[in-house]
């Protein structure tokens, strides 16, 4: 919280007069708008990205009327719809669940920014326990999912919230693991200090740390995060094909709006902590570029792997539900246990 | 008041409302969901004890773990939507006489010896302190736990495959 309220003081000094109380009420609203602000805007930009990104990658068009250059604005005509819609609720869905689910999943992706290191001053709480709290958040989402599936009544909805709870549960195990590597580097948990101890040029990264352990451990990290968020090939959850849309069939509207915000916020979130923690968050790759502010270098960093992510997803078909698994506990799981052996070995020997 | 007692009081208050859902709501997979709630207020009054690491590890523990394990339990059960479970099924004498003796002795326990002064505890931050106490004073029982759950774990999932076996 300090860092936030130093931030408004300084932007207006008449602020400090108000009782700490009032101050710190009025700097966390401000703060959760702007986030809200970011969210959406990031969202309507990313869906946008994705659907140019995927037409290049099929060799056609996308979106090309709406606002003239390359379709810009054809993202927020569909928000306006979206706005616009009815808001149905199914007659047999239990309507209290039904509302909660949208709101508990879009809530957890918000509070997960609240440890982003954006630059060397700017991070709403850099609390002692930064890596852990988005780790625990992220289990909160589950819940959120599990509710809507159930809640909606609905075979389909049902299933892709089981097959989105396993999945989820599941590839938790490595994405904890390859951060575990992190930690044993760094020797905090907190976002800024993970950041802070990867100071120097590009290759003092954690990424290039013990070359090529920990590159293996940002691949692992990698993969599972994007089972994380349900993105192909691991978007089981979500199968079209044979699930129509997974958890959220039967929301519309407002409320199937927040879903899909949550989804894009999630995608940002996971590439911010992949950033942050092998990329060195905000530090530039060379030192002399040290005048470009940090938040430029930590959107970018996590707008690249966000890029990545569509990369992939319209690259790779989807998994079965065994490979899944497969891929999880057999592939994933031991490599990373296997890494923490290494890391903290050779950490013992270079003691 | 200081704002940090309000916040207190208000956790306070959503914990409990919470947990009262999850005792005397109709329908089983409203108590379920309920808890979720009740979790994550107790991982807020672990931080007004300043214990953050604590706070932290109930989310992901409770939440992540045991919800999930109970939400699924409950939703493969059958008829467990229609079917109304009735929250109350002892003899009105009987509870009463119990919940007043629990009254009595928390009452006793309470009035000995004054437990409110941890609120004006410092927020110091623990983690360090809790992985070193681990790893070196109490490294045995942390061993010894390890391998427990590690049994259990293999255990678990020789239960699960062990129907496969006789087919």
């Amino acid at each position: 919280m300090e860092p936030i309220l130093k931030l408004f003081t300084d932007l207006l000094p008449g602020l400090s007069q108000l009782p700490y109380w009032l101050l710190a009420t009025l700097a966390a609203l401000i703060a959760a708008l702007v986030l809200f602000g970011f969210i959406a805007v990031f969202a309507l930009f990313a869906i946008w990205l994705e659907r140019k990104i995927s037409a290049h990658m099929q060799d056609r068009l996308g979106p090309m009327e709406v606002g003239g250059w390359h379709g810009w604005a054809q993202t927020i005509a569909d928000t306006l719809k979206l706005l616009m819609k009815e808001d149905i609720i199914p007659e047999k869905a239990d309507r209290i669940l039904f509302k909660l689910a949208p709101m508990i999943v879009f809530s957890v992706s918000i509070a997960s920014f609240v440890v982003l290191p954006w630059s060397r001053d700017f991070i709403p709480a850099d609390l002692n326990v930064g890596l852990l709290y988005i780790l625990s958040i992220s289990s909160l989402a589950v819940i959120g999912i599990l509710m809507g599936g159930w809640a909606s009544n609905n075979k389909w909805s049902l299933y892709g919230a089981m097959r989105s709870v396993a999945q989820i549960v599941s590839y938790e195990i490595p994405i904890s693991l390859s951060l575990i590597t992190v930690i044993l580097i760094t020797g905090t948990l907190s976002m800024q200090g993970i950041v802070q101890s990867q100071q120097g040029n590009f290759l003092s990264w954690n990424i290039f740390h013990y070359f090529p352990f920990m590159f293996v451990a940002f691949v692992i990290y990698f993969i599972a995060s994007l089972a994380e968020v349900n993105r192909t090939p691991f978007d089981l959850p979500e199968a079209e094909s044979e699930l129509v849309a997974g958890f959220h069939t039967e929301y519309s509207g407002m409320r199937f709006a927040f879903f899909f915000l949550a989804e894009y916020a999630n995608m940002f979130i996971v590439s911010a902590i992949a950033a942050t923690a092998f990329l060195g968050g905000w530090l530039p790759p060379f030192s002399f570029l040290d005048f470009i502010p940090g938040p430029f270098w930590f959107f970018g960093k996590a707008l690249f792997l966000v890029f990545v992510q569509m990369w992939l997803r319209w690259t790779l078909p989807r998994l079965r539900v065994d490979q899944l698994m497969y891929t999880s506990w057999k592939v994933l799981t031991p490599f990373s246990f296997v890494l923490i052996l290494i890391v903290s070995f050779w950490q013992l020997l270079t003691l | 008041m200081e704002m940090q007692e309000v916040l207190f009081y208000a956790i306070m208050a959503f914990t409990i409302f919470s947990a009262v859902i999850v005792a005397f709501a109709n329908k089983l997979i409203h108590s379920a969901f309920a808890l979720l709630f009740t979790f994550v207020g107790f991982a807020g009054l672990y931080i007004y004890l300043s214990a953050d690491f604590l706070a932290v590890t109930q989310i992901i523990i409770y939440v992540g773990g045991i919800l999930v394990l109970i939400l699924f339990g409950v939703l493969m059960t059958q008829d467990i939507y229609d079917v109304k479970a009735i929250a109350a099924h002892n003899p009105l004498l009987l509870s009463l006489g119990g919940g007043a003796f629990t009254a009595i002795i928390i009452a006793v326990l309470i009035s000995k010896k004054p437990w409110f002064t941890l609120l004006n505890k410092e927020f110091a931050p623990t983690t360090a302190t809790i992985g070193k106490l681990i790893l070196y004073e109490y490294l045995l029982p942390f061993e010894i736990a390890s391998i427990l759950l590690l049994g259990a774990l293999i255990g678990a999932v020789y239960l699960a495959r062990a129907e496969d076996k006789d087919k």
